[in-house]
């Protein structure tokens, strides 16, 4: 969790991802910010996060993103 | 079968009324053999087209799903081996499930081009004299639609995100339900799949509901888009330039939302009638206030399935994040963030242009909506500080009718593209503003030597504010359930419709309509 709010907070420091909750709703992750955030998680995490993951409810806080990958990496 | 024609209203009587009265299991199968007697007015090519499709599609499916049913057997009897091996064995399914979905794609984008295309050059045609090939350019109604239902239901298989339809006869009801197989909308199984073959119990409202929206559909495409349609043909024809060029945006504007909208009221009214939701495809477009907020209201399911299957999938790929990390680390953070995305975004415009039908007026049209796009995008920072600096004004009435009408016109002038189907002709009739612009010239007589007369511009205007009037008070929900409510005012509301259409409508041969602009000119 703590590595991927450093990768977060690479995009945009000024926001507080541990509590925040409305990152894609409120406008703080724009499209360019999600595919640079999929690219660096990928490569973090080594998962792949899919195109039908891109939805606001994965991506609107780091908990949110967290559960995602985790997700991703069982089987 | 035309959906502004008599024959398919009554149709659609004989089809509801059997719906109602079979038992409720056999209502799918009514609908499916409705379906097969819709598309077979079409011809014995377009039955073999959508066929193809179906198969094709259905094959995919069931491939898939059996292969994912027998991975998810082997990952539960194999549960105290090694994760590493276990998603390795996952992943291998996966691959192989994708090269099914592609083999999918592929055979349905070569059928879907050889069709909208390649026919035109290495077609054929079918008569009492047998086979003949040559340059016969096919009409494979709704062609366009079916098959990105059909590619989009097998993508959502391959991501687990729909169930497998076993049964082949309820797969061809889903891609080929009739009254979407003429302009969409492109639904998602997800959406509609059970909907068809869940019973359905009669239901005044949706009957009155349904018939309600496809006579205000009759009312916009034949009161309103098909009486504007000559002064469009007119003004094109006749290379009428300058203030004629303005007047070009705004009337195509009219004619494409009620030709359109009017023909998808018609879709998601009959569909209404049986019961069954079909998404919706316009939310009034033309109160946008933005280009990104238009593409949001307007031909709703073609950009979400140009987003979900093109634009994510895109953004996503091993490439693209190479590119992403690539550039980011050579050219700067700014730069290497949007390098990636602008790419996906141009390469999905080019193909939501290709759609339209393979030439460059549709080309240099969806350039044009990406380049708005991405400008405005770009803009957003500068915009938020003046929303941050003038809250009042940009709060204001007059500045958000401002945008309203700002959006407008920025998506007539691309939209006119369509119309000259020619791109330097466009841009000098577009320049032509600037040189030949005469006010006088609408006002001596020229605006009625276009083949609309002086009663028939009065009911088209009448007809405007009609479906402003409509969209706004449908708002919050819509109009037809609220009509529903108050029986009297619904039963007068349902007769004015029907009267004025009947009175002011404009009639082909047969009283029949001429055809939709989004069953044939495109797609």
């Amino acid at each position: 969790m703590e590595q991927l709010i450093e990768i977060m907070q690479n995009l945009h420091p000024d926001v507080d991802f541990e509590t925040y909750d409305g990152l894609v709703d409120d406008g703080i992750l724009d499209s360019l910010d999600i595919v640079t955030l999929i690219t660096d998680i990928n490569d973090a995490f080594d998962v792949s996060i899919p195109a039908e993951e891109i939805l606001p409810e994965n991506f609107n806080s780091a908990k949110a993103l967290w559960e995602l990958i985790e997700r991703l990496d069982t089987v | 079968m035309n959906f502004a024609s008599f024959e398919f209203l009554c149709f659609l009587c004989l089809l509801t009324a059997l719906y109602y009265l079979v038992p409720k299991r056999a209502q799918w199968v009514v609908l499916l053999l409705g379906s097969v007697v819709f598309y077979a007015f079409a011809g014995v090519t377009c039955c073999v087209f959508l066929l193809a499709v179906i198969v094709v599609s259905y094959l995919a499916v069931a491939i898939m799903g059996k292969r994912q049913r027998a991975c998810a057997a082997w990952l539960d009897a194999n549960k105290e081996l090694p994760k590493e091996q276990r998603k390795a064995y996952k992943n291998k399914n996966k691959k192989g499930n994708l090269a099914i979905v592609c083999t999918g794609i592929v055979i349905l984008g070569a059928a879907l081009v050889y069709a909208k295309f390649v026919s035109g050059y290495f077609g054929f045609k079918v008569d009492a004299n047998g086979l003949h090939l040559g340059k016969y350019a096919l009409e494979i109604m709704g062609i366009s639609y079916y098959t990105f239902i059909a590619i989009g239901y097998m993508l959502d298989v391959y991501r687990e995100k729909a169930p497998v339809q076993k049964n082949f006869a309820k797969h061809a009801l889903f891609v080929g339900f009739f009254p979407q197989l003429v302009m969409g909308p492109i639904s998602k199984y997800s959406d509609v799949g059970e909907q068809y073959f869940t019973p359905h119990a009669f239901s005044g409202k949706n009957l009155y509901c349904g018939a309600i929206r496809i006579a205000w559909g009759f009312f916009k495409k034949l009161v309103v888009a098909d009486a504007i349609a000559p002064a469009v043909g007119a003004i094109v024809a006749q290379q009428k330039g300058g203030v004629f060029f303005l007047l070009l945006c705004l009337f195509y504007s009219v004619r494409i939302y009620g030709d359109f909208t009017g023909g998808i009221d018609i879709v998601l009214g009959a569909a209404e009638m049986l019961g069954i939701r079909l998404p919706e495809n316009f939310n009034r477009p033309f109160s946008s206030k933005s280009t990104a907020e238009y593409w949001r209201r307007w031909h709703i399911t073609m950009g979400a399935w140009f987003t979900n299957y093109i634009f994510y999938p895109l953004s996503v790929t091993k490439s693209m994040q190479k590119l992403s990390k690539w550039s980011r680390a050579h050219l700067g953070t700014a730069i290497g963030k949007r390098l990636p995305v602008y790419i996906t975004t141009i390469v999905t415009w080019l193909f939501t242009g290709l759609w339209h039908g393979i030439a460059w007026n549709f080309v240099v049209w969806a350039m044009l909506n990406c380049l708005v796009l991405l400008v405005s995008q770009e803009l957003e920072p500068l915009y938020a500080k003046f929303r941050t600096k003038f809250p009042k004004l940009h709060a204001s009435a007059p500045y958000q009718t401002f945008m309203i009408v700002r959006t407008f016109c920025l998506m007539a002038l691309i939209r006119v593209l369509d119309c000259y189907m020619n791109v330097p002709l466009t841009f000098q009739k577009l320049f032509s503003v600037f040189t030949e612009f005469n006010w006088g010239s609408l006002f001596d007589g020229g605006l009625f030597t276009l083949g609309v007369s002086k009663t028939s511009f009065a009911v088209i205007g009448v007809g405007i504010l009609a479906m402003w009037g409509v969209s706004q008070l449908g708002k919050d929900r819509p109009l037809r359930e609220k009509l529903w409510e108050k029986p009297w005012l619904g039963s007068l509301a349902f007769a004015v419709v029907v009267f004025l259409v009947l009175v002011f409508g404009t009639y082909g041969l047969g009283y029949d309509a001429s055809a939709f602009i989004y069953g044939g000119t495109f797609n």
